[in-house]
């Protein structure tokens, strides 16, 4: 300990003596809400030690992005709004140009921060979660909900049923149980569900759970009398277990049980034992150790000893991985920012902002990432913050999750309409002149 | 010796009855107002005043409406949560619904709001008491949450349920710097922390007391036990109504019902029983007790033991601190910290010769 205060003492002296020539001092402040104790912290642990072991990849194996350090400090949330607004106040001003880019990994806290952002110019990305219509980039610019959203993921739920039964239009007069945690985040499922069976004519039944839902016998006789042809499982948290095993109980296959991404990591099988064999569920991540990026961070972090988790039976599961995109996006926008605003150089966050909004990973750029097949290709525009709103399907045999689709497109039309409707209500409520998106550069 | 009382008369009633009958007190206090008030949005950073400052305002005054119904009515409640988001909701909606409604009007009805659902759930207290009155209000707790999912129209049929507190316009000024925000909280807050004392020390407050010491001597003696016991749960709901609000307005700025769960009821009910059930003060230090421990816990704990430690180890710890805490001081002063508070004091008024 005392020896490597005495280190950083040294260097940061050199670094202060050499600041103005030396480019290799420069570094980049990301500020991470985590969240390692509550009812979520399976979640968090996994998701911010994917985050950090990538950010430590980056600083370990190619000495920063262009030379620029990447340093970070954790604030813990509990996954509690509060507690999450104090932890951006805190962060904001940390490091040398401020927190570059705010990623909450909680909803609420999304909500909570969502005009602060655009105040403070920080921009905020949030994977997989968050305000779906912030998609739509001309009315909020600072927010990117990057890969896929809500409404992305029922549709492709839905895309994939209907490769199932080989063509959509085999879609018509199926029911599909819709089995969602009675809460703002599962009643996000409703518009859209309502919106593709009145496209494709089938029926949803829908089927509230309360929180926690650790108790569903009622809901699963419900199921097992209306004979669904699925159930989609719009679940979090101990819900996803307890549904599995309920699915098994009442002899319902579960093959034809399909989880959102919050309900299909490891934390939602294995609790379930036996009776989550066969489980299916969307995921813009895969799960796997096997490709050259997680490869990367076994060799060049946990084989310095410098890895963030705990538990290195982690490593490659669905939640580490998705932490691992998190931290892709987040090196490939400050890269891309860096670009522009002068390759070796600390950026704010407007600048980071710009990064964020000319990213775009194509299959070249992910192969070079060692993250092909990883994560979907992403391109994000000014209109679009979603980006390619795929997911792939993977299938639960027991030990670890199988994949057994490639990507899976979302009904990219319905979806974006319902995004630019919902954007333009709010710019209305609150006043926002929407962006003219060809005059930006 | 600084703290002593010699030699000040009262000579009227009005002297008699005043809040601080100690000049030395009534100095602290007005210091204490131009601190807060005057000082603090010159010289706190925003960090500090959006962050620390504004909410440990809102939960005071959280707990100051729970202590008035737990503190002096003695009807145990675990929906401070639900009636603060039916303030929030109220508040929203008012605002929303109603061409050119003045924010402070829009406070006020969404604090009656809270408070005819909290004479409703009250109901059930003419009936029960104790753990049993605790279940009965956590059905509140429960139901409102579920009610604003529930229908959309309380949310303007956001799709999420979430709604966006608008700006707060008084009279043409928008509050919109985090000190502007601050002073309105503060004011709001001392206002209404004023107007609960006055209550407390009146006929009011003493027909509460009556009531929690003992309801059927209380009934004997001619206190109507149901206007008694609804007033209470009306004027508790009234104080966490208006803290909702303030909760989306000053504060958070964006409200979910989902916010407003089960654990933050058990957290205002926390603070009253760490800062003095029965005490005004003690929901402040209470207050300030559970919002910034953790806070301060986070900034020291790392800084103790640096990154020798797994950051998954040091949240642990941190919690274990907290809850070690909160024994500590419910050991060593079973009545809370403001009970510490007074028994400081009477030990002040003798020192430095305490025989």
């Amino acid at each position: 300990m005392k020896f490597k205060q005495t280190v950083l003492l040294g260097a940061a002296m050199a670094g202060l003596l050499a600041s103005s020539a030396a480019s290799a001092a420069e570094e980049q402040f990301i500020g991470l809400p985590s969240y390692r104790v509550g009812p979520y912290a399976a979640g968090g642990v996994g998701i911010f030690g994917g985050w950090i072991d990538y950010m430590q990849l980056i600083n370990e194996r190619d000495g920063g992005v262009n030379g620029v350090k990447l340093t970070w400090e954790e604030c813990e949330t509990e996954y509690n709004n509060a507690r999450g607004v104090e932890c951006y106040e805190r962060l904001k001003k940390k490091g040398s140009t401020g927190n570059t880019v705010f990623q909450p990994v909680s909803t609420g806290i999304t909500y909570s921060v969502l005009e602060k952002v655009a105040q403070d110019k920080i921009p905020m990305v949030t994977i997989g979660y968050g305000r779906t219509d912030a998609a739509d980039g001309r009315v909020f610019p600072w927010v990117f909900p990057m890969i896929t959203t809500y409404w992305s993921q029922a549709s492709a739920i839905v895309n994939y049923m209907g490769q199932k039964e080989g063509g959509m239009d085999k879609l018509k007069g199926k029911k599909i149980g819709l089995l969602y945690h009675d809460s703002a985040y599962g009643k996000e499922s409703h518009a859209i569900m309502d919106k593709l069976a009145a496209k494709h004519g089938f029926e949803v039944i829908k089927i509230a759970v309360a929180h926690p839902g650790n108790e569903q016998q009622s809901q699963w006789l419900q199921i097992r009398q209306a004979k669904p042809d699925y159930v989609v499982l719009w679940g979090w948290g101990v819900m996803n277990p307890t549904a599995i095993k309920a699915a098994a109980k009442t002899g319902y296959p579960r093959e034809k049980l399909i989880g959102v991404w919050w309900s299909g990591a490891e934390e939602d099988t294995i609790p379930a034992g036996t009776a989550a064999k066969g489980f299916v569920a969307a995921g813009f991540n895969v799960a796997g150790a096997s490709y050259p990026v997680v490869a990367d961070i076994k060799k060049h972090v946990y084989g310095k000893d410098k890895g963030n988790m705990e538990d290195k039976s982690r490593i490659g599961s669905v939640y580490y991985n998705r932490g691992v995109v998190h931290g892709i996006i987040t090196v490939e926008g400050i890269r891309k920012a860096q670009e522009k605003f002068g390759k070796g150089k600390s950026l704010t966050g407007e600048q980071m902002r710009w990064g964020l909004e000319n990213l775009n990973l194509d299959d070249a750029r992910l192969k070079a990432l060692g993250a092909t097949g990883f994560m979907p290709p992403l391109k994000i525009t000014c209109a679009d913050h979603e980006g390619p709103g795929k997911v792939k399907f993977q299938q639960w045999d027991g030990t670890q999750w199988k994949v057994i689709t490639d990507w899976v497109d979302s009904d990219r039309p319905l979806v974006r309409g319902m995004i630019e409707e919902s954007a333009a209500a709010y710019a209305k409520e609150k006043g926002i002149k929407p962006r003219d998106c060809s005059k930006e550069s | 010796m600084l703290y002593r009382e010699a030699g000040q008369f009262k000579a009227s009633y009005a002297e008699d009855a005043q809040i601080f009958p100690i000049r030395q007190d009534r100095i602290g206090f007005w210091l204490l107002m131009l601190v807060f008030g005057v000082a603090v949005p010159f010289l706190a950073s925003e960090y500090w005043l959006k962050a620390i400052l504004i909410p440990v305002l809102i939960f005071s005054l959280a707990a100051l409406g729970l202590n008035i119904l737990t503190g002096y009515a003695g009807q145990l409640s675990l929906g401070s949560a639900a009636f603060m988001a039916v303030g929030a909701f109220a508040a929203y909606n008012f605002i929303l619904r109603i061409e050119g409604m003045p924010f402070l009007v829009a406070l006020v009805l969404a604090g009656l709001t809270a408070a005819a659902v909290g004479i409703l759930f009250g109901l059930p207290s003419l009936r029960i008491k104790g753990f049993y009155l605790a279940v009965a209000t956590l059905a509140a707790q429960f139901f409102i949450v579920w009610a604003l999912v529930k229908f959309p129209w309380f949310s303007n049929n956001s799709s999420s349920g979430v709604v966006t507190a608008q700006d707060v316009t008084i009279l043409g000024y928008t509050f919109a710097t985090p000190e502007a925000k601050y002073v309105l909280t503060f004011l709001i807050v001392a206002f209404m922390a004023l107007l609960a004392k006055n209550m407390v020390r009146s006929s009011t407050g003493r027909a509460w007391m009556a009531v929690r010491d003992m309801d059927v001597a209380a009934q004997v003696i001619g206190f109507r036990l149901m206007r008694t016991k609804l007033l209470a749960f009306a004027v508790s709901s009234f104080y966490c109504g208006v803290a909702g609000a303030l909760y989306a307005y000053t504060y958070i700025g964006t409200v979910e019902p989902e916010g407003f769960n089960l654990d933050l009821s058990f957290k205002i009910l926390f603070m009253i029983i760490i800062g003095g059930v029965g005490s005004i003060m003690g929901s402040f230090l209470g207050a300030a007790f559970i919002v910034l421990l953790p806070i301060f816990l986070d900034n020291f704990v790392p800084m103790i033991f640096g990154d020798s430690l797994g950051a998954g180890f040091v949240s642990n710890f941190q919690l274990i601190i907290f809850g070690g805490l909160i024994i500590f001081f419910l050991i060593v002063e079973p009545h809370g910290l403001a009970r510490l508070w007074q028994i400081a004091k009477e030990k002040l008024r003798l020192w430095p010769f305490p025989h």
